[in-house]
């Protein structure tokens, strides 16, 4: 038994377990992200439930539990239909149904507004049977539907073409408010040329406005009608459904089709309906964005930094103050940072240079007000630690005997550093990279002070010059998640959507690291000291 | 001359005159004064910790890379003065090249190796390099191995070839001295014989100072050769005589294996 002891079998055993129980831990976390994320957007089936005091409900069944008191099983189901119901789920004993059937013509549509519709197809409007080729009711439906997506997508167009013409409105504006702040005369040549070019925009901006009206009352007339289980017929705008199927009725096939549509549809649409439908590429857009220009800054100084520290301070007392105080750095809570950046990257900063090249357009701020690039400073203050620490030690790791060598041939410091000891502490560097990467991420709390909203009217990049908008407001897959999770009015219709989004958060950061992780192998397998 | 110096140095290249040398409060060095002839191979032998290294790295003034290290006292590389502020530590640097203990190849290709000296002082020309690449490796009598593959990282070689190609490193820049501080401690008896040929054939052209802590390869190599024993120069002489005939008690009895 003493043996037993000395041998320390036991606490092979400990050390295993820690690891499982860790193992574990993350595991069940991936699973559950995966099976509940993964399975969002396979249709289905809608199930028609008859009840036994003669009603009858018609939804997909989300889920079942053990009712509360007494015994079996109550179900939930989604039965859409927001605007007739007022709630898109219901819950109903197992024990009040009479019959549970799946009708191949239960249709499902995907709606711009009031979330999915569940019932059947009664007809088309006239203006809708005439672009459709003939077949049957639904083949009518799908091509009035493809006919009306195709108007629709001109009528983007048209929108993109108002938003360019408004920025550039809006920019006149600007420059004539500056003139005029300058302290130019109202009758001023400059001012009076600005203003007829901003009198022809606004021409412009009316007349593909009124176009644009124009043709969505004229689209408005591709109608289909629709009855819910209830028998209430609904009359619906084309224009106003992303698509429909019948979930019953669909092969596997067209259902791995519909899955891969929306798929797509997640990563490059805008969210509908408060960020509980639709895609997320706003979201990733400015989640991919925010790391990079994050990146871009707390990199170079990070790396700055540690090699001044390593290699250029004296060793001495406050160097091991500095060093003390770095790694502490990496310990304050991220809000704290965030209410800092506020203060000192948004009022601060951001308030000076409008105080000094916006004076006209105050008290309306323009880059006093949070935005992506003082939400990436303040990220980049947050990973900064993180970037020197993983510096210094990579610094410190190569052997003193590499160092010598260059500076025995007649190198100085300077050209050791750029030719040698860089490249070598590399791979070291990038390990520091990733985890600051992985770290800015998966934060939400500073941003939501510097500068996230729930709905970015625009990307921070777009056509409009300069292209790159820094001062602009982003969305953020993190933020989304907190947002449409915890301040939906709709709750339960959005929980699917957190857990997608979740999942695309982790796979972003896998993404970014595998590549990152990449990287360093290969720089690894270069410069590598072997010992023989 | 002192009595402990059996050598009459006629042409000397490097000349070290009263040198003290402290880490810190600590004196390493006591009153070296020591000639080193040109186009010969000196030896530096003592046991461990006796000051040898420290001497050999004052040469390069590559104790000013050490913190608190003072120097005081006259080393003379060809007539000019090494230990002032006025020197450059470069172009001395680049005068006197240095072989260490443990190679040290960069991690770069084994051409990159060669020629890093000359990128530095900022050589472009193709000619230049590759000239120098094959008549550094030619001298360092690695040519022949490593030709076909001079782009390969030289972190692939074995530790005699990685040896050879500092030595090759070194001398790319032609430096007068080349300073070798135990060069074949880390190598397997082979490639020991194989640099300490080479040593032989470099002397022509360079001079050498080496340090060792086998007697037999002192005694093989050098021409000259320096006993230190804590920090004091203990006795200098020709090698054969120091080794056959040693004139002070505390030398017979470290190459006697007495001590040390």
């Amino acid at each position: 038994m003493k043996s037993f002891w000395k041998q320390g079998e036991p606490f092979v055993w400990v050390t295993g377990a820690a690891l499982s129980v860790t193992l574990l831990m993350a595991m069940v976390l991936i699973v559950v992200v995966l099976v509940n994320g993964l399975g969002v957007f396979w249709p289905s089936k809608v199930a028609t439930a008859k009840l036994h005091d003669g009603g009858s409900v018609l939804g997909e069944v989300v889920r079942s539990e053990a009712v509360f008191e007494g015994e079996g099983e109550r179900l939930q189901f989604k039965i859409g239909n927001r605007e007739l119901y007022g709630l898109d789920f219901r819950w109903i004993d197992k024990t009040d149904i009479s019959s549970i059937t799946y009708a191949d013509d239960t249709m499902v549509l995907e709606r711009m507004e009031y979330g999915n519709f569940y019932g059947r197809l009664i007809g088309l409007s006239p203006e809708a049977q005439a672009v459709s080729g003939g077949g049957d009711a639904v083949q009518q439906l799908r091509q009035a539907h493809a006919y009306v997506m195709q108007q629709k997508d001109q009528l983007e167009e048209l929108d993109d073409e108002l938003a360019s013409v408004n920025y550039r409105m809006d920019q006149l504006q600007r420059k004539e408010k500056a003139l005029l702040y300058k302290g130019r005369s109202p009758s001023d040549p400059e001012i009076q040329t600005l203003r007829q070019k901003r009198n022809g925009l606004t021409e412009k901006f009316q007349s593909l406005h009124q176009r644009q009206m124009k043709q969505v009352t004229e689209l408005r007339n591709y109608t289909a009608t629709f009855t819910d289980i209830s028998g209430t017929d609904r009359d619906m705008a084309l224009m106003d459904l992303v698509r429909f199927y019948q979930p019953n009725s669909m092969s596997v096939f067209s259902k791995v089709r519909y899955y891969l549509i929306k798929l797509v549809e997640l990563l490059t649409g805008s969210p509908r309906e408060s960020n509980t439908e639709g895609g997320l590429f706003p979201a990733i857009f400015g989640t991919v964005m925010l790391i990079f220009i994050m990146s871009l800054f707390s990199f170079p100084l990070g790396v700055l930094a540690a090699i001044y520290l390593r290699e250029y301070a004296k060793e001495g007392m406050v160097v091991r103050m500095v060093r003390i105080a770095v790694n502490n750095l990496a310990g304050i809570p991220s809000i704290v940072y965030g209410i800092f950046g506020l203060a000192f990257f948004v009022y601060g900063v951001g308030g000076s240079i409008d105080r000094l090249f916006y004076p006209e357009q105050l008290p309306t701020p323009t880059f006093g007000t949070g935005g992506i690039l003082w939400a990436s400073l303040t990220l980049s203050l947050l990973t900064v630690p993180v970037v020197i620490v993983a510096t210094e030690e990579a610094l410190g790791a190569i052997p003193a005997g590499v160092r010598e060598g260059s500076l025995a041939l007649g190198a100085t410091k300077f050209q050791t550093l750029t030719r040698i000891l860089l490249p070598m502490a590399s791979p070291g560097i990038m390990t520091g990279l990733i985890l600051a990467m992985a770290r800015a991420a998966g934060e939400v709390a500073p941003l939501m002070i510097t500068g996230v909203v729930k709905i970015a009217p625009a990307l921070p990049v777009d056509g409009n010059f300069p292209f790159l908008h820094l001062d602009r407001k982003f969305m953020h897959l993190g933020f989304h998640i907190y947002d449409i999770g915890f301040q939906s009015p709709n709750v339960e219709a959005a929980k699917p959507m957190v857990f997608v989004t979740t999942l695309l958060l982790v796979l972003i950061v896998l993404i970014m690291s595998s590549v990152a992780i990449h990287l360093r192998n290969k720089m690894k397998k270069r410069y590598t000291y072997g010992t023989f | 001359m002192r009595d402990n110096n059996s050598v009459t140095v006629t042409d000397p290249i490097v000349q070290v005159k009263n040198l003290d040398f402290y880490y810190g409060t600590s004196k390493a060095l006591h009153d070296i004064n020591l000639d080193f002839q040109r186009n010969k191979v000196t030896a530096l032998i003592g046991p461990s910790g006796c000051g040898k290294s420290t001497l050999l790295r004052c040469l390069n003034r590559m104790n000013d890379l050490v913190d608190g290290a003072r120097v005081d006292g006259s080393i003379r590389l060809d007539g000019t003065e090494v230990n002032t502020a006025a020197m450059d530590v470069i172009e001395l640097r680049r005068r006197v090249g240095m072989v260490f203990q443990k190679s040290n190849p960069f991690p770069k290709s084994i051409y990159e190796n060669v020629i890093y000296g000359l990128r530095i002082a900022g050589v472009r020309d193709k000619t230049v390099l590759d000239e120098t690449v094959e008549r550094s490796l030619r001298n360092a009598a690695l040519w022949e191995e490593v030709k076909d593959r001079l782009h390969e990282s030289a972190l692939g070689l074995s530790g005699g070839q990685m040896q050879r190609l500092c030595i090759a490193r070194a001398i790319a820049v032609n430096p007068e001295v080349v300073l070798m501080d135990e060069p074949c401690s880390a190598l397997d008896p082979k490639s020991t014989a194989r640099v300490e040929e080479l040593i032989s054939e470099l002397r022509e052209k360079y001079t050498i100072i080496i340090v060792t802590h086998n007697m037999q390869q002192a005694a093989r190599v050098s021409d000259c050769t320096a006993f230190l024993f804590e920090g004091v120069l203990v006795e200098y002489g020709i090698t054969e005589n120091l080794f056959v005939k040693p004139r002070n008690k505390q030398t017979e009895d470290y190459i006697t294996g007495r001590f040390g």
